[in-house]
């Protein structure tokens, strides 16, 4: 299930506002690509244009393909909703359906396919799904209840069970878990290194400490200044980038000497 | 500061709870006559119209045309104000939203007693017609004789001037709740790869469902004590039986409209009378809110206010 991306010279606009400039990466299937930079620079915009979320923001568009599996995203027969089946997505702020029990979110995107599904497959997909994200001993006795009676680390738990449970090809991860507490964001990285197995991952993270435990790649992104376009300055092993950088600006970065 | 606020939002909130209960008061001890008055009395001073031979005999047909009237309205409204609502908050762009929730609040602006002019003048002779065809339609179910009258004024053209009073009120306060439905779930449910109206399905509605039950709530108060609109479609009905007729004219009449139509020419008992049918209204508008708010708080954890 999990594939591979590829992105040459993508250019991402808001209106005539160019936000990202000329960002070209490949992203390997089975792996986690780490996205970090300072804020502003671009990493989410660019994590979003991976699953046509940025669009949702009225006069956004891109120059440039995202190829997954040599088919582009962005092709004039593609449409953004069948994209955002394929390619999950977890973000910042927990954010499962608060008028939906436990689970119910996790099969809120299977109904959305609009999929017959029997009850015992409904119970099975339930309990895999949360297994998958390191959740079910935690809630199998309360699946009825709603998913905001849960902590904000279950809950971003529950939510990436929610992304899993309609198997994704490409799992995107937008800072999942820079509002939880360090518990909580353990348990979550910890998760981050299981799902890796089955699933391509690109995480945006600020803290550049998470983005060396959980990723086998890492990609910089930068901004020259305020209302420049934000670009990616250079993709490599994580390793490399924390060891050896090639740019300047990237070394300044990681030893925290701005941003 | 803050205790001068503090004690400024209590007296208001206390204020608030001595008009009503000051309301509640007048109601009772003005109408206590009548409701103690014995039945004898009541058909001699009460000014009973034919047929009612005490006061529950005279209050029980209009509340049934109240309720009737304002049920009918709040069905054809309540979908049309959510439509809408989610037009102006969902679909239409910034421009065309703006201009439409103008207009609907254009809308709330007319007097009633210009719907009244309107629906008894304008209106009602012209969807007689129709109303004579849903009737006849509804007749060939075997054992059903619906009957509709040629002139309109009908129950039906009544909760259909009703509904387009109370629909301003309703789209306007579902408008506000659905704007405020949190981007995170709209984004939640667009990631898992929704389409617009699986967005709305499933986070704008359920999030939004409380504060439709609220407004539906306004808009019924409104059309329950609606009171000149409904006199000047119905200045026919008596008011003085039980009926599902509502194309026909003839015996449904609603409390507040009846009060109006009454009202010049009574004195004594038979005002109390006329009091005493105020209260009913004032009960059932009490009744009909808490049931709502007790729907709505069934499933409060659910809400997503926690």
């Amino acid at each position: 299930m999990a594939q591979r991306i590829d992105v040459k010279d993508l250019n991402i606009y808001y209106g005539s506002f160019l936000a990202v400039s000329d960002v070209s990466m490949s992203i390997e299937p089975r792996s986690v690509t780490a996205l970090i930079g300072p804020s502003g620079c671009g990493k989410s915009t660019f994590l979003r244009s991976l699953n046509r979320m940025h669009e949702v923001i009225p006069g956004a568009r891109v120059e440039g393909t995202v190829a997954m599996d040599g088919v582009d995203l962005y092709g004039p027969a593609v449409d953004p909703v069948a994209v955002r089946r394929q390619v999950g997505m977890v973000f910042q702020r927990p954010n499962p359906f608060p008028t939906m029990s436990i689970a119910e979110n996790v099969l809120a995107g299977v109904r959305l396919n609009n999929k017959k599904i029997s009850k015992s497959d409904a119970a099975d997909l339930v309990e895999r799904s949360l297994v998958g994200a390191n959740l079910w001993k935690e809630v199998k006795d309360r699946l009825d209840r709603p998913g905001s009676s849960l902590s904000g680390g279950q809950q971003q738990r529950l939510c990436i069970a929610r992304a899993i449970a309609v198997t994704p090809q490409v799992l995107l991860m937008d800072e999942p878990a820079s509002a939880l507490d360090p518990i909580s964001t353990l348990a979550i990285e910890d998760l981050i290194s299981e799902l890796k197995a089955s699933y391509t991952i690109v995480i945006v993270t600020h803290n550049m400490q998470q983005a060396a435990r959980v990723s086998d790649r890492t990609g910089f992104f930068n901004i020259e200044g305020a209302g420049k376009p934000g670009r990616l300055v250079e993709i490599d092993d994580t390793a490399t980038i924390f060891s050896t950088p090639r740019q300047q600006q990237t070394e300044d970065y990681i030893s925290g000497r701005f941003g | 500061m803050s205790r001068v606020f503090r004690w400024a939002a209590t007296a208001a909130g206390v204020l608030l709870l001595v008009v009503l209960a000051a309301v509640a008061v007048f109601l009772l001890i003005r109408g206590w006559a009548a409701i103690t008055a014995s039945d004898a009395t009541l058909q001699s001073e009460g000014n009973l119209p034919p047929g009612a031979h005490n006061l529950a005999g005279y209050i029980g047909p209009l509340i049934f045309g109240t309720l009737i009237a304002a049920a009918l309205a709040l069905v054809m409204a309540t979908p049309v104000a959510v439509g809408i609502a989610l037009f102006v908050s969902h679909y239409a762009p910034r421009r065309v939203a703006g201009a439409v929730g103008f207009v609907i609040d254009l809308l709330a602006a007319i007097p009633s007693v210009v719907f009244g002019l309107w629906g008894a003048q304008i209106l009602a002779p012209r969807i007689a017609p129709l109303w004579q065809w849903v009737a006849d339609v509804l007749s060939v179910i075997p054992g059903v004789t619906v009957r509709a009258t040629a002139t309109g004024r009908s129950m039906a053209t009544t909760a259909l001037v009703l509904a387009i009073m109370i629909l301003p009120i309703i789209t306007a306060v579902s408008r506000e709740v659905f704007k405020q439905t949190p981007h995170l779930h709209q984004e939640a449910a667009l990631a898992l790869g929704a389409t617009r109206w699986e967005v709305i399905r499933m986070a704008v509605l359920p999030f939004g469902r409380s504060g439709v039950v609220s407004a539906a709530m306004l808009g019924l108060g409104r059309a329950l004590g609606e009171t000149m609109a409904v006199l000047m479609v119905l200045s026919t009905s008596s008011g003085t039986g039980y009926s599902f007729q509502i194309f026909d004219s003839g015996v449904l009449q609603t409390i507040a409209a009846n009060i109006a139509a009454k009202f010049p020419d009574s004195s004594g008992l038979a005002v109390n009378t006329l009091i005493a049918t105020g209260l009913a209204l004032f009960v059932i508008t009490m009744a009909v809110n808490m049931l709502a708010r007790w729907i709505v708080s069934r499933r409060n954890e659910f809400s997503g206010a926690n």
